[in-house]
Order: C-alpha cells, then structure tokens, then sequence
C-alpha cells in the first residue's frame, strides 16, 4: 500500500495527465449536450499539454537561459540543470491547433443550435427523424 | 528553381490561399484563377520531384538550411514522390471541374471556399513530404481543420456531422500526438529517419509499444477503418459536392500513406512486421472492415453515402495489404492508394455533376431512385462514371484491377485467406451495387415520380468545364491500367524499404 501510495506520489503530474484525459475522454462520449463535448474535447488536449510539459521538467531544473543557471552560468553549460525547452515549444503549436479546433468547433455549434434550435444530441436526432 | 521545389509545393498554395482570402474582398472573379495558378505551379513542382527522384534517387530539402535531427528535413522519395503527384493532381482536376457548382452553392462565399480549398491541399501535401513527425501532426491539423469547415458549408446536416468529425478527428490526432511524444520520450527525437536509427536498440521497452499503438489508433480513426468509420458516412454524404470531391478522394488516401511511412519508415518492418505480432490480426480486421463496408453500402439508398460506404472497404483494403507485410500485398496497397484516389475522383465528380443537374427527391441527398433516365439524358456523365464503377469493381483492363490483384497474390502468399475471400466478396457486392444503378440508369422509368417535382424533362448533359475533367478522369483511370506495370517497376518497387520478402 505504501509503496502504491508513493509510486503515485513521485509521478503525480503523469497520474494527473492520464485522468484528465480519462475525463475529456469520458465527457465526449457520454455527455449529450454539444458544448459539454466540446468542453471535454479541450481537456483531452488539455492533458497532452501537462504530459509534455512534465516529460520536460526537471527535478531543480531551471529555465534554459544561461544566466538563470546555478552561479549566473560562469561554468560549462550542464543539461541536467535546465528544463528542456524543446516540448514546450511544441506545445505552443498545440496550443494554437487546439485553440483553432475550438473556434471551428464552437462555431459549428452555433449553426447547430441556429437550425435546430436545440444542443442536446437526443432532441437533434428526434428532430432530423421527423 | 529545382532545388527548392519541396519548399515551393508547400509554400506557393499556403502563400496563395491567404491571398486569395485578401482579394476576395477586391474582386471576387479573381479568386478562381489565383487557387488554380497556385495549385498548378504545386503540381509542376510535384511532377519535377518526382522527375528528379526518379532519375537521381531521394532528393532531401533541409526547411532554413538546418541539418536534419534539429531541423525540419523535407524528405521525397519514390513513395511520397507519386504520392505528391496524385494529390495535387486530384486537387487540381477538380478545382476545375468545381467552379460552376462553387457559384451556385455559395454565391457570397466564394472567397472562403477558395481560401479551404487551398489549405487543405497544403495541409496534405506538407502531411506527404515532411521528414518530421511533430510537423506532421501540425499539417494534419491544418488539413483536417479545414477538412471540418469544407464540410460544415454543405447544407441540411452538414454541421452536425462536421460537429461528429470534430470529435472523432480531434482524438484521433491526439492520440496521434501522444504517440509522438512517448517516441520523444524514448529517442529524444522527432525527425522520422533518425528515431528509425536509434529504436532498434529499444524495440523491447513498453514505451514504444505504447508509442506504436497510441500512432496506429490514432490514424485508424483519421483514416476510418472500419470500427471506427463512425464519422465518415454522415460528413460525406452532407458535404458539398464540390468539397466532398476533394475530401473523399484525399483524405482517407493520404492518411493511409501517413501509416505506410509510419509502419515501414519510423518503426521499420523489423519492428513492425517482426517484434510485434499484431499484423495477422490486423489483416483480420481489414476483412472485416471490408465485408462490413460492402455491406452497409448494400444497404443504402443515397447515392454519396453508398460511395461513402464503399471508402471504408477500400480503407480495408490498403491496410490489410500493407500489414499482410510482404512485397506484393505492399505493393498492392501502394498502387491501390493511387489507383482508388482516382477512382474515388472519377465517381465522387460524377455523383456532383449528376447533383448539380438532377433535383434530388430526398433534400440535399440524390437517391438512387432519381437516376432513373440519366442515361439518355446524361449520356457521357453517366460513361464515365460506369467507367469509375467498372475500375472500383475490378474490371481488367481499369487500373483497380491490378491493385487488386497484386492484393490477392499478397494474400495468397502470406496466406490469408480470409482476407482473398473479403477481397472477392467485396469485388461481388460492387458489381451487384454498380449494376443497380444502371439498371436505374438505363431502364428506370423517371415518369413515375412526376408528382414529387422530379423534372426530367429540364434534365440535360452537363456543362463542359465539368464534364471534360470528369471524362479525363475516366480516360485516366484506363491509361493508370495500361501502366500499372511502368508505375510498379519504376517507381512502387523502389519505395518497399529492404527487409521485406
């Protein structure tokens, strides 16, 4: 039990990451309101965003800028004590198609409710039967 | 000018498609000419490349001059090299043929069609040739995204199933995305030839299995195979025609080829083929997705969403080929990929002109009931898309007949023959699919729907800026036939990696 307790403990941020894409994950496929959907669409893209960034951290790690480092950086350059910079980068373009999906998403959404009058997926299917 | 051709086919339409936006303000007329410039200097571009790869071997871009692990390579070789063709190719045909319903559908919307159009095309194209696999997912966001607003201009429920697309697109890139970042995890790195040099020392760690099935769901769901297809038939039978007929022919094909480069070139068939067990029931599932397809086409009667079903047998097809895992079955799904974005083109262009011409009895969705009479009315729209119709099934001298069969001996020698039985069952439902429509076609009374508004009377051959790429499509498909045997020797033989037997 201790043993769990602390595996889960020392990787916290990945735990945190596997349930909020769980959740996101969850919320697009039960929920039967549109915007819930889409609400869970962006924490499902939302927690691939905190796995990359917590694959990037490091335990004292600073940011990669010399002069942030341990003694203002008068010393050869050692990677262990900076975060890696590379994912983060990534992730602003992440950030910036998730944003993106959510305009494009969003605004469908007005043209559903425009046409049918409704965001709740079972009352649109009852409508298009008729 | 040569050198810089996998930087141009990427650049002129992104340039062009914003600029197209700018002058529709200006001068609406002039946004036409500008995507088909664009789009046509692209697939010069292409066709040089392929030129160059053809007569020199790979030809690799470095984007800003940096070297490959750290910069973001351009990589063309003998597979992306047609693949790169086919798709501006297709872009380009149909653009042409497209004007006239574009007016008509969104007469104030010109400029943003245009404006999509274009960054579709992009999208996809920069998917074929990058080297890297983060701006992969980045262009496949860029296709897919304006994948979702092509389909969401269509009209009746085309923004509830864009809506669908949305969801099931944006998990399948994400998890797409994951799998990326767990190689990253394992490899440090993102170009796809460097992490297929560092992964043979680590092919045992979970984490890249993990890796291999977060990418492959991923693209399963972009790509609808067959459990997951959910998306597909509502998108494309709700999309505008004009749309539809870049989407369909496209979409599914470059995504299959976003698996084959991932399979064979980031895992390598070592890994793929060898450390993993998974390519025998993955064959399983491409019958399966093909005996489903076939059948739920039988099932309709709307003309897109039969097409539409049909797409998601074909999707069997080339994955089932391609994890059969020896040297035809690739080869077939290679050829099969171009072979079925033309034939998808060819029958997609003809399901829109007959749209454009034929008021359907069903709002926005032509029934196969409404083709009655085409024939003798629509003489040569109708020809060329018998000729997409013979070429889906399988017909000898059209070019889907050689995938098809490179398909089956692929089957046979890896001996699957579950999946040479889907391949002809499926074959077998197609002609009984096709020939219901001609029947309709060529002996279907039109009179008896006069009540519903059917006018058939009003109904003539199409215009000609429609109807002369449709029956190039067509003529191709039979010159595609005729050289199946330049394209597999030149070109597809040099594009199976080594290894594979």
């Amino acid at each position: 039990m201790h043993d769990l307790i602390l595996a889960i403990m020392s990787k916290y941020n990945y735990w945190i990451y596997i349930v909020l894409l769980m959740i996101g994950l969850y919320a697009m496929m039960v929920k039967k309101n549109l915007v819930k959907k889409i609400i869970g669409m962006n924490i499902l893209q939302t927690a691939i965003i905190l796995f990359y960034i917590s694959v990037s951290a490091k335990k004292d790690g600073t940011l990669p800028i010399i002069i942030h480092g341990p003694h203002a950086g008068h010393h050869p350059v050692r990677a262990a004590d900076y975060i890696n910079p590379l994912p983060h980068v990534l992730m602003l373009t992440a950030i910036v198609v998730a944003v993106a999906t959510l305009g494009v998403a969003l605004a469908l959404a007005i043209k559903v409710y425009q046409q049918y009058g409704t965001l709740d997926e079972d009352e649109i299917h009852t409508r298009i039967r008729k | 000018m040569s050198q810089q051709f996998p930087a141009l086919i990427i650049i002129v339409p992104l340039l062009a498609a914003f600029f197209i936006f700018t002058v529709s303000w200006i001068n609406r007329k002039l946004c036409f000419p500008i995507a088909v410039l664009s789009l046509a200097i692209s697939l010069v571009s292409a066709m040089g490349l392929l030129g160059m790869v053809l007569s020199n071997g790979p030809v690799e871009y470095r984007m800003g001059g940096w070297p490959p692990p750290w910069g973001i390579p351009y990589y063309v070789d003998y597979l992306n090299a047609l693949v790169l063709v086919v798709v501006y190719a297709v872009a380009l045909i149909n653009l042409l043929a497209c004007r006239q319903s574009v007016r008509r559908e969104f007469p104030d919307k010109i400029g943003s069609f245009f404006t999509l159009y274009v960054l579709f095309v992009t999208g996809l194209g920069g998917m074929v040739v990058t080297g890297d696999a983060f701006n992969l997912y980045v262009l496949l966001e860029i296709a897919s995204l304006t994948g979702y607003a092509l389909i969401g201009m269509g009209k009746g429920d085309a923004a509830l199933s864009s809506l669908n697309y949305i969801f099931m697109g944006t998990i399948g890139a994400s998890f797409y995305l994951l799998g990326i970042g767990y190689l990253y995890l394992v490899t440090g790195s993102l170009n796809i030839a460097d992490i297929a040099s560092i992964l043979p020392g680590v092919y045992d760690s979970k984490v890249v299995l993990v890796a291999f099935i977060f990418c492959i769901t991923g693209l399963f769901l972009k790509m609808a195979f067959f459990p997951l297809h959910g998306w597909l038939p509502n998108a494309y039978t709700n999309a505008p025609s004009a749309a539809i007929s870049l989407i369909a022919p496209l979409t599914t094909k470059v995504m299959i080829y976003v698996m084959i480069r991932i399979v064979l070139y980031l895992f390598t068939p070592s890994f793929s083929f060898g450390a993993l067990h998974v390519g025998s029931v993955l064959v399983w599932l491409s019958a399966g997705a093909i005996v489903m397809g076939s059948l739920l086409a039988l099932g309709q009667k709307s003309l897109k969403r039969m097409l539409a079903y049909i797409i998601v047998a074909e999707v069997g097809y080339m994955t089932g080929g391609l994890w059969l895992g020896n040297t035809e079955g690739i080869t077939g799904a290679i050829l099969h990929l171009v072979n079925d974005a033309a034939m998808t083109l060819c029958v997609f262009l003809a399901a829109g002109t007959l749209m454009f011409k034929i008021k359907p009895s069903v709002a926005g969705e032509l029934q196969l009931d409404d083709l009655a009479g085409s024939f003798t009315k629509m003489p040569y729209t109708m020809a060329a898309f018998v000729m997409g119709a013979l070429s889906i099934i399988g017909v000898p001298p059209f070019c889907g007949f050689f995938s098809k069969w490179y398909l089956l001996s692929g089957a046979v020698t890896a001996g699957h023959y579950e999946f040479l039985a889907a391949l002809l069952f499926s074959s077998l439902v197609n002609v009984v699919l096709f020939f219901r429509i001609i029947e309709i076609g060529y002996y279907g009374k039109p009179g008896h729907r006069a009540e519903s508004g059917h006018s058939i009377a009003h109904m003539d051959e199409a215009p000609l800026d429609m109807l002369i790429p449709l029956l190039l499509v067509a003529a191709g498909l039979l010159a595609m036939g005729f050289y199946t045997d330049d394209i597999v020797t030149h070109v597809i033989r040099f594009a199976i990696p080594a290894g594979i037997v």
